[in-house]
Parts: structure tokens; sequence; C-alpha cells
């Protein structure tokens, strides 16, 4: 891999001063066109035309179905800024996250631990675990709303069993933040588990040989053994599970509708949806959008930095 | 979902002669860490299975037996109804056809698409060819929620709300796939793609005979991501599609939800159920390729 990319980057264009290297030749850029132009327009028309388009949208008061647009500067922004809504909405979204990627890499980790053990039946549990990452998070959602009902759930059933009393789930803000955290974890359990165990299984077997004949702890040797040698993982997954749980819709559309009492569990990405299709209120969904997309950017630009860091 | 599948890179290393011998001869404490890993297994295993039996019982049971208390797994009397109740009356027949519909086309042209330009950006010269990838691979940091607003006022002024084409084509670019298949392009020999540059032998020929045949895997990983991630599709089919005649499984099960959950489960339930079986087989049948597929990005090279 890393010969044959050095020899094609090394013809590319940009490195080398494209006049020295032997000419174009035209028949083959045709063909890249014609390749690549069809994919390029599609991604320029409907990812990055929107993305551009909701700065400007943003400024504007605007309801989605007339064709009337209001200049109103930066009051989007200002609204938003002051807003008490926006801080519980941004608190809803931190805490979810949080929530949803401390919950799935501790729990992910501790399955693939347990899963690198030699147990019989091992690759059937595997298999099982990561059977929900394949299920729409729509139905997922709906069938866990279910099993969260406070009178004929799961829930409540398995609870009341050991004499405790169901806390509501569908109207206590807090209670409802914390099931849509848990189905969004069940759901997403089985990728972070699936990568921990390849890079569990892929550690240096000699270091836990030298541990083993030193004498060493269990727990000591995880600490200072095993969790050093996942550091790129745990670095890789507590990005990629921040960012995928930063964009939950489904289930949270699916649950509770961002409710109760209006915004219990509406995060950010939902707040989009809500003020541009619900409230009617297309710029100021196009200014949350902005924003949303601007945090995107700054936790994508720290991954690139600290991934180029460990790499070297 | 019963099917033991034994992960070849486990097996491998723990055979090492050395490595079990040490094991055999470890005895202190084995037995219960033995006892407590299966009893890790046997939580794991209630964690995953317990809710989705709850769910399957609760679809074939009537109304009184599903309020009842304590709950009961096993359906008293049995009742088939809710299915055929959420195949005729909510239409659940057609928001299958259209999730087929969907999820095929859009798998089809994302492959297509995602494979050409990744044998552009993988094997042809041309100006500006490292910026235009960048463009593409950025497009993955876009998350298709914040393009919404944009996207839904272009596609509601070109009359195609209620169409497969507003559902489909604001969702044709493809971006990962692209940055997978243009990454295994590349770790081809190099030797390979130079004898059929020299023998003369044309584009089509090229990548059907020579680049095809040596890419299978990682073709087949793309499309099952395609797959997953088009079949369970919901914010955008969801604003686009309001009548049932486009409406996919995972929108059309949220709309039943809406009309009757909270006070009829039974067909919300059959509903969840006929929602994620297709995927379940597909994934029964394909396990460890979907797994591959799936957790492919975080292999790090």
């Amino acid at each position: 891999m890393s010969t044959s990319t050095s020899e094609l980057r090394a013809d590319a264009p940009p490195p080398a001063p494209p006049r020295r290297r032997q000419r174009w030749n035209w028949r083959e850029i045709g063909l890249a066109a014609l390749l690549i132009v069809p994919n390029l327009a599609l991604l320029v028309v409907f990812t990055y035309r929107p993305l551009v388009d909701n700065i400007r949208l943003s400024f504007y008061n605007w309801n989605i179905s007339s064709p009337r647009m209001t200049f109103i500067g930066l009051d989007n922004y200002i609204e938003w800024f002051t807003s008490r809504d926006s801080w519980t909405i941004m608190a809803n979204t931190v805490i979810f996250t949080v929530a949803a990627v401390a919950g799935s890499m501790v729990l992910g980790l501790a399955l693939a631990l347990l899963l690198d053990q030699k147990l019989v039946g091992r690759g059937a549990v595997r298999s099982m675990v990561f059977a929900p990452y394949v299920i729409s998070g729509a139905a997922i959602g709906v069938a866990f709303q279910f099993v969260f009902d406070p009178t004929f759930g799961l829930i409540q059933d398995v609870l009341d069993r050991v004499g405790i009393t169901a806390p509501n789930f569908y109207q206590d803000p807090g209670w409802a933040l914390f099931m849509v955290t848990v189905t969004y974890i069940w759901k997403n359990l089985g990728y972070v588990f699936v990568i921990y165990l390849a890079a569990l299984q892929g550690r240096r077997k000699d270091l836990d040989e030298a541990a083993e004949i030193d004498g060493t702890s269990p727990t000591r040797h995880f600490f200072r053994v095993v969790l050093p040698q996942l550091r790129p993982t745990t670095f890789f997954l507590s990005v990629t599970v921040l960012l995928s749980s930063f964009q939950v819709f489904d289930i949270i559309a699916a649950m509770t509708q961002g409710g109760p009492l209006g915004i219990g569990t509406t995060t950010i990405v939902f707040q989009v949806y809500q003020e541009t299709f619900v409230n009617s209120r297309a710029g100021y969904g196009a200014t949350v959008a902005t924003i949303m997309f601007t945090i995107v950017l700054i936790i994508t630009l720290i991954q690139v930095r600290f991934q180029d860091r460990t790499d070297t | 979902m019963s099917n033991p599948t034994q992960p070849p890179a486990q097996a491998a290393p723990e055979a090492s002669g050395p490595l079990r011998r040490r094991r055999a001869a470890a005895p202190t404490g084995r037995p219960t860490l033995k006892i407590l890993g299966y009893l890790g297994l046997a939580i794991v295993v209630a964690i995953i299975l317990v809710p989705l039996s709850f769910i399957v019982a609760t679809s074939l049971k009537t109304q009184p037996d599903i309020y009842s208390d304590p709950i009961t797994w096993i359906p008293n009397p049995f009742e088939p109804g809710n299915y055929g109740y959420v195949m005729e009356t909510v239409n659940f027949g057609v928001y299958l056809r259209n999730s087929v519909i969907i999820t095929t086309i859009l798998t089809v042209v994302q492959v297509v698409l995602g494979v050409l330009s990744a044998y552009a950006f993988a094997f042809l010269r041309f100006p500006l060819r490292n910026t235009l990838f960048l463009l593409v691979v950025a497009a993955l940091m876009v998350p298709n929620q914040i393009t919404i607003i944009s996207n839904y006022s272009l596609v509601a002024s070109l009359g195609w709300r209620n169409t497969f084409a507003g559902i489909i084509v604001p969702l044709a670019g493809v971006a990962f796939g692209a940055f997978l298949m243009r990454n295994h392009f590349m770790s081809l020999p190099t030797e390979i793609m130079e004898a059929a540059r020299m023998d003369g032998t044309g584009f089509l020929r090229t990548l059907w005979r020579v680049v095809l045949p040596m890419s299978w895997p990682t073709v087949v990983a793309f499309t099952l991501i395609t797959i997953v991630t088009e079949w369970n599709q919901y914010l955008w089919p969801f604003l686009i599609a309001d009548t049932d005649v486009v409406t996919p499984l995972p929108v059309g099960l949220t709309r039943l939800q809406q009309n009757e959950g909270l006070t009829n489960w039974g067909p919300v339930m059959a509903g969840t159920v006929l929602t994620t079986v297709p995927i379940l087989i597909v994934y029964l049948i394909l396990q460890k390729r979907m797994i591959k597929g799936l957790t492919a990005g975080a292999v790090k090279g």
C-alpha cells in the first residue's frame, strides 16, 4: 500500500510542478471527468450547496413553505445565544452525547474483554451483540418506547419484581433523556464492541506473557499494559461515537418527539427539524444548523490534529 | 443469530503452543473466572434477546393480554391478526415495496458511482486530482441533518415531494464508499495496472477484467454498508413522503405509532417486527461480511 501510494502521489499534479512533468493526456482527463462528475455534482448540489445556503438562510426570517423572506441580520443568532431554551437543548445534547460515548465505550470494552476469553459460544454472542446496530433506529425507538412503558412495559415489570416502582419515563424529562440514551447505547454497543475486540486481538501477546510471568495483578495489567495499547482505538471510537450520537434523530423522533414538557429530550439536531418544519421558522432552523455544523467541524478538526500526532 | 461464527482473527493467536501451555498451568482462580465469564455472557445475551422477544411476543398478543400485569411471555390467545391488520389496513405491504425500491436503486447507484469515481482517483492522472478527492471525502463530515432545509425547499420547488426521485436523488452522492474503494484500489499491485496500460486495454475492460476481480470483498463490504444505511434511512424520507405511495418502512412505522401507539401496541409491535426482519435476515446470512463492512472505516492501515 505505502509504495503504491507514494508512487502515485509522485505522479499527481499538486506536489510536482505540472509543466515539468509529461503533458496531460486529454483522453485520460476526459475519462476521469466522466467518472467523477456525476458523483461530484450530486455532492456539490445536495451536500455543499445546502451547507453554504444554511449560512445565507440564517440571516433571514423565513417560513419554509412561503417564498417571502425578510432579512434580519444577526437576529437569529442573537436569539439563539440568549434564549434559555437553547441552553437546555445544549445541555441535553451534551448529557446525551457524553453519556452515550462513556456508556458505550465502557460497556463495549468490558464486553470485548469478556469475549476475548476462551468461552464456548462467544462467536454467537458476538453476532448477537452486533445485530441491533443494523436495525433501523426508528424501529428500535418504537420498540423501546414500549419496553419503557411506565404501566405495561418490560422495564417496569422487571423493577416491579424487585419491589421498585418504575419512574415515569414518558413524563419526567430527566428519565426521558435517560430512556433515549439507554436505547441509543443498546443499538450502538455492538459497533464499539467489535472494534475494541479487533484491537484487543491485535495487541502484543508477548507483553501479556511478560506480565503474567512477573505476576502482575490483572487490574494493574489491564491499566498498565492493555489499555495503553488500545489508546488509538479509544481515541478513534470516542470521536466516532461522539459525532454519531451528536446526530441522532430517528430514536428521539420515535420515542419522545423531543418532549416531554416541550424540549425535555430535544437535542440540537432535533431543534433544527423542530424549528424548520414544526414551528415553520426555517431561517432560525438554518441558524441552529449552522451552529451545529460549526461544532461538528471543530470536533473533526481536533480529531484530524490529534490523529496526526498519534501517528508520528 | 444462533449460528456460531468463529472470527478467524481470534482463533489464530490463541492456538499457539506456549500460550496454551501457560493457560493450562495457571490453575488458581481459573474455574471461578470461567463461571464469571459465562455469567457475563448470559447477562449480555439476556440484554439483547429479552427486549427482542418481548416485542415479538407483544406483536402476537391481543389487547387484554398486552395489558396484563405482570407481563406474560407466551401470547394467550395467539393472535397473528396484528400482522394481517398492518399489512392490509396500514399499507405495510406498500411500505415494504417502497423500502425495497428505494434501497435497491440507491445501492446500485451508489456502488456504481463509488467504484467509478474511485477508479479515476486511484488510476487516472488529471489536474486537481487530490483537491477533488478531498472534496468528495470531506462530504463525510457534513451531517445529512443539516442539509435538509435547503434540500427540502429545492426538492419542493422541483415538484418532487412524494416522489421516489425526491427521496433518492439527494441521497445518491457517495463519499465514504468512494473513499473505501479508492483506498482499496491504491493497494492493488501497480504492475498489473501498468501491464494493462501497456497492452492498451480499454477502461471498461480494465475495470471489469483486472480491477474488479481483485476487489470483490471490498465491493461487497461497500454494498452491505449501503444497504443497511439506506434501508434504515429516516429523516429525509420522513420529510419528503407525506403519502403512503412512496413511504418506506421506518417512516411508515412511526406514522403507525403516531396513530395507534400508547393505545394499540399489538399492531405497532407487529409493524416493528416487519420493519426489522428483512434486514435481520440479510444480517443472519451475511453477518461476517456485514460486521467487517460496517466497521471498515475503523481499521487503521
